[in-house]
């Protein structure tokens, strides 16, 4: 089994620590940067859930015949 | 051995809401994100069960003769089920259910698309053992 329970706490810590730094750079009164830690957080994750989808769909084709 | 399974599933599946509760006041994309991680996590636990009964129903088929045909193409439908519904429901858990809707049409209409050969062959044996 390549992939972990961590990375479900992974995620999560991800999306606490992007909440903070949101908050954090608002009262700067930085929006934009703000704006820009979401997206690119978001993107470190979604690579993370894409990775596993992907394997997912790999062994459902290679159970259930989907080779033709 | 299935006990344990289940015990980590259920673990996991309740360590991913509380995470879900905690991350969603916050941000919803993150709890989203987990949401879909903890699916497709179970789901791969699953398949390896999965493969376990459908080898066992190969070589129930073969022994009784049956063409690897017609096994294949129920391999694929129960595939095609399997699919949609993982993602119908994850899309349902969104809150777009519109397109959760769309997602079952295909596979119900991808589903009906792969039996037909079956169909048809059932229809005409009927139809050779009907008196003309």
């Amino acid at each position: 089994m390549n992939h972990d329970v961590n990375t479900i706490f992974q995620i999560a810590g991800i999306g606490i620590i992007v909440a903070m730094l949101h908050t954090i750079l608002k009262q700067m009164g930085k929006e934009e940067y703000a704006h820009w830690v979401t997206l690119i957080g978001f993107i470190v994750v979604l690579y993370m859930v894409i990775t596993i989808i992907d394997d997912l769909f790999q062994k459902i084709r290679g159970v259930f015949l989907f080779q033709g | 051995m299935t006990a344990i399974d289940i015990l980590q599933i259920v673990g996991l599946g309740l360590i991913a809401t509380f995470l879900v509760i905690v991350v969603k006041e916050q941000k919803p994309v993150f709890a989203f994100t987990i949401t879909v991680f903890t699916g497709a996590l179970i789901f791969l636990y699953l398949i390896g069960e999965i493969q376990h009964i459908i080898q066992m129903l190969e070589s129930l088929a073969s022994k009784a003769n049956v063409e690897i045909v017609y096994i294949e193409t129920v391999l694929k439908i129960i595939g095609i089920a399997y699919i949609a519904e993982f993602g119908a429901q994850i899309v349902r858990d969104a809150g777009q259910g519109a397109i959760a809707s769309k997602i079952e049409l295909a596979g119900k209409l991808l589903i009906l698309a792969m039996a037909i050969p079956i169909l048809t062959l059932i229809i005409e044996t009927v139809l050779k053992l009907l008196p003309s």
